[in-house]
């Protein structure tokens, strides 16, 4: 009995295993820069940047305000010339920007901060890389617009005019 | 255009001679003798598989534009060296390279194996024919290297100036080597399979082409990393990116099979491993090739976006799958006279713990890899996968590891004990002293980097002890072994001592940051043939009063118009200083990473020596007396 159970199971698997690689296949594999998502936002305890203290998400975020996550790193090209307009971002009181520093040294964050200035109200400090795949990140720069503790939308790659803009229109 | 029309008949001849020898195979396997006509037609297939392939490597010297493969990746003003690589730099081209491998390999399998049974010979090369044939239906029908293109067009455009680098130009055949010639591990375990003839001379002739195509797998990782490293401007050598994964997975398969084929060699068990690993090595490959080509996955390696030819490839392999299980289910019956437990401590254990580690990284890689997949279709969520899950899951199951390579080669067949190995233990004690003074300047993960540090080092040890005892003869897996620890060690120290600035400078001015001082003296322009290049030209000084010179540079390629930047590296036995420098758009400023990255080098050394211990073993008569 064991016998027969085994061969078979495993042409199962394997057709399953074809029927998925098969669809995948169809899926239009480009990745969206922009996404609406309505979903919690995750729960994470993670360290910030400045003051080494591990902080709750909910710290953080305070249900009754709109906020930027950015996700950035020193040694992410796009991320620099992403930075000036969150600068810009940083100085509307509708909307706090707070930065997750993604696979980083602190050395290396900071001289990068003190050469473009700090938008950034918060830093979460993400050495490995792990509080950003609890997000959902693709990679850096990503951007996620939270009100009520929940992603709005998501803006994958660097921020541009137009973002920004459509950003304070949506804040106000 | 004459080219191309050659070219392409070549490969319908080749074709043709695949389904002529699958005739004559089966025709001879039923009267039992091998005739000399198939040694002939598999040569003449050979043939016009070379020709073909000169061909379309004399249309790209040619610069031949009425070819559409060259027209789309090659331009006049390349090197001349880089219109022969752009030969294979492309998805069609590597198909007829692959198609050549394979070819070429069933050619000397042939040669090589006069002394084999008839039957098993007939039948191997029936398995590998029906590879052949599918890559043959693949290249014509959904990849023809040879499309015309009309009116012929003034310019090609153009070869990813990425790929234009003489590591990665050599990158593709070697590893190619590797992955093909674990089509013959394939065929040749099926053919042994269905024939019952998994025996101890069959271990021992199977192993040479498993040693050939581990080394050739090794070796072609080797160079795809070393380009990463230099090219991609990261200072990394190895990203856990699928297609690097891909790559990884079928020589971890390779790996096991070498460590198992041994056993059988020795003692006739462990068959069941074998077959299935056979099998799933090329499997795995072809798994690879599907999931690069077909678009599932976003890399370099994606040439075009074409569902057609992904799904050729798809029911091509899940086709193998059940050939292969249908056969194995069939036609595989366990040896009822073999013992089925072994003496917990024999070398027969310590293979079996070492497979089900491998088999356990295996998975570890192909589920981060599969997995974004899978997840997708199924609740089209995206997600990535990146280091950290790997590191996660990988390192801590590293220690057990290699303290098994340690102690495992020592053990005897059957049974054996540690009597007088009291240099074990104070080996182990002296390593973890070192490890403790290398790892106590470091806060993080302390306990973790301790024991993963010296356990390495307890590998080096024992393995540098081995070289100068006599009584040890087994050269080979020794080097292989200790090449393996160097390879972790430099990893582990290079990931440890690793330091990195990154800072924003214009022209003349300086950063200074602890010890190091780097100055911006100015930048020189450069045209050359296909780019135009930026030249920083950089001043280290180190508090120590050395000082370097240091030269980063920017291209930027007019065909196609691509910015690369090419890092300068300066090497030495210790430790690489490496430099790259980045355009901050619409600013003077250049982004600047500077790095000093300890032992580099030694990655590269010991995955040679590694391999190396392959090709000693290659080169031996007989394995362990």
């Amino acid at each position: 009995m064991k016998n027969k159970f085994l061969p078979f199971s495993l042409i199962f698997v394997f057709i399953i295993i074809f029927v998925i690689f098969y669809k995948g296949m169809k899926d239009k594999n480009i990745y969206i820069p922009e996404a609406k998502i309505n979903k919690k936002i995750p729960l994470f305890s993670a360290e910030l940047f400045h003051s080494n203290k591990i902080v709750n998400s909910s710290e953080i975020f305070d249900s009754k305000k709109f906020y930027l996550l950015n996700i950035w790193s020193s040694w992410c090209v796009p991320c620099r010339e992403e930075h000036s307009l969150l600068m810009i971002l940083a100085k509307d009181k509708n909307i706090d920007v707070i930065g997750l520093n993604y696979k980083d040294t602190k050395i290396n964050a900071t001289t990068f901060l003190d050469n473009l200035g700090n938008p950034y109200e918060n830093i979460i400090f993400d050495k490995d890389g792990t509080k950003a795949i609890e997000w959902g990140a693709f990679g850096v720069p990503e951007s996620f617009l939270i009100y009520n503790n929940k992603v709005i939308k998501k803006y994958i790659g660097p921020l541009n005019q137009k973002i920004i803009t459509e950003i304070k229109k949506n804040v106000k | 255009m004459l080219y191309s029309v050659i070219g392409y008949y070549s490969l319908i001849l080749g074709l043709c001679f695949g389904l002529i020898l699958i005739f004559f195979s089966v025709k001879n396997f039923q009267n039992s003798k091998f005739d000399t006509k198939i040694l002939s037609f598999t040569f003449l297939q050979f043939f016009f598989v070379v020709i073909s392939f000169l061909c379309l490597v004399v249309s790209f010297i040619l610069s031949d534009f009425s070819n559409e493969t060259v027209f789309n990746n090659s331009h006049t003003t390349k090197p001349l060296f880089y219109k022969i690589a752009g030969t294979w730099g492309n998805h069609e081209g590597s198909l007829l390279l692959w198609l050549f491998v394979l070819t070429l390999f069933i050619l000397i399998f042939l040669i090589k194996s006069k002394n084999q049974p008839t039957k098993y010979k007939i039948l191997t090369l029936v398995f590998q024919q029906i590879i052949i044939i599918g890559f043959f239906v693949f290249l014509i029908k959904t990849s023809n290297p040879f499309n015309f293109l009309f009116p012929t067009p003034e310019e090609g455009l153009g070869l990813n100036p990425i790929l234009q680098d003489p590591a990665l130009a050599i990158h593709p055949p070697i590893l190619y080597l590797g992955y093909v010639g674990s089509s013959i591990i394939f065929s040749s375990a099926l053919a042994a399979t269905s024939l019952n003839l998994i025996t101890k001379s069959w271990a021992t002739h199977i192993k040479k082409w498993i040693l050939v195509s581990w080394i050739f797998l090794t070796l072609g990782i080797l160079l795809g990393s070393i380009w990463a490293y230099y090219e991609l401007g990261w200072g990394g050598f190895w990203f856990w990116d699928p297609v690097e994964n891909v790559s990884l997975m079928p020589w971890l398969a390779l790996t096991t099979l070498l460590h198992c084929i041994l056993v059988l060699e020795k003692k006739l068990i462990l068959t069941s491993w074998v077959i299935i690993l056979s099998i799933s090595t090329f499997t795995l490959s072809m798994c690879g090739t599907f999931l690069v080509r077909s678009g599932i996955l976003n890399s370099v390696h994606t040439f075009a976006n074409d569902p057609e030819r992904g799904l050729f490839i798809l029911v091509f392999l899940f086709s193998l799958i059940f050939i292969s299980l249908f056969i194995f289910f069939f036609f595989h019956k366990n040896n009822k006279n073999n013992p089925t437990s072994f003496f917990w401590l024999s070398k027969e254990t310590s293979i079996i713990i070492n497979n089900w580690f491998m088999m356990y990284f295996l998975s570890v890689v192909l589920i981060g890899t599969v997995y974004p997949i899978f997840l997708d279709v199924l609740s089209s969520q995206k997600i990535s996968v990146g280091p950290p899950f790997y590191h996660k899951l990988i390192i801590p199951f590293l220690i057990p590891f290699l303290l098994m390579m340690a102690i495992g080669p020592k053990l005897k067949w059957v049974k054996s004990n540690l009597n007088n190995k009291i240099y074990l233990i104070i080996l182990l004690i002296i390593s973890i002293l070192l490890s403790f003074l290398i790892v106590k300047n470091f806060d993080t993960n302390f306990l973790l980097n301790t024991i993963l540090i010296s356990s390495a080092i307890y590998l080096f040890f024992i393995t540098l002890r081995d070289f100068f005892n006599k009584k040890y003869t087994n050269i080979s897996q020794n080097i292989s072994h200790f090449g393996f620890s160097v390879l972790i060690l430099s990893i582990l120290l290079n990931n440890l001592f690793s330091t990195e600035i990154i800072t924003n400078l214009k022209v003349g001015e300086n950063f200074k940051f602890e010890n190091t001082k780097i100055i911006f003296e100015n930048i020189n322009q450069k045209e050359e043939k296909n780019y135009r290049s930026i030249i920083g030209n950089f001043t280290i000084q180190n508090s120590d009063g050395k000082i370097e010179n240091m030269s980063p540079e920017l291209r930027i390629y007019n065909q196609p118009n691509i910015v690369t930047s090419e890092a300068d590296i300066k090497t030495t036995l210790v430790s690489d200083t490496f430099i790259v420098i980045n355009l901050v758009q619409n600013q003077d400023y250049f982004n600047i990473r500077y790095q000093v990255k300890p032992f580099m080098i030694w990655i590269w050394l010991s995955v040679i020596l590694i391999s190396f211990g392959g090709l000693i073993s290659l080169m031996k008569k007989d394995y362990e007396k």
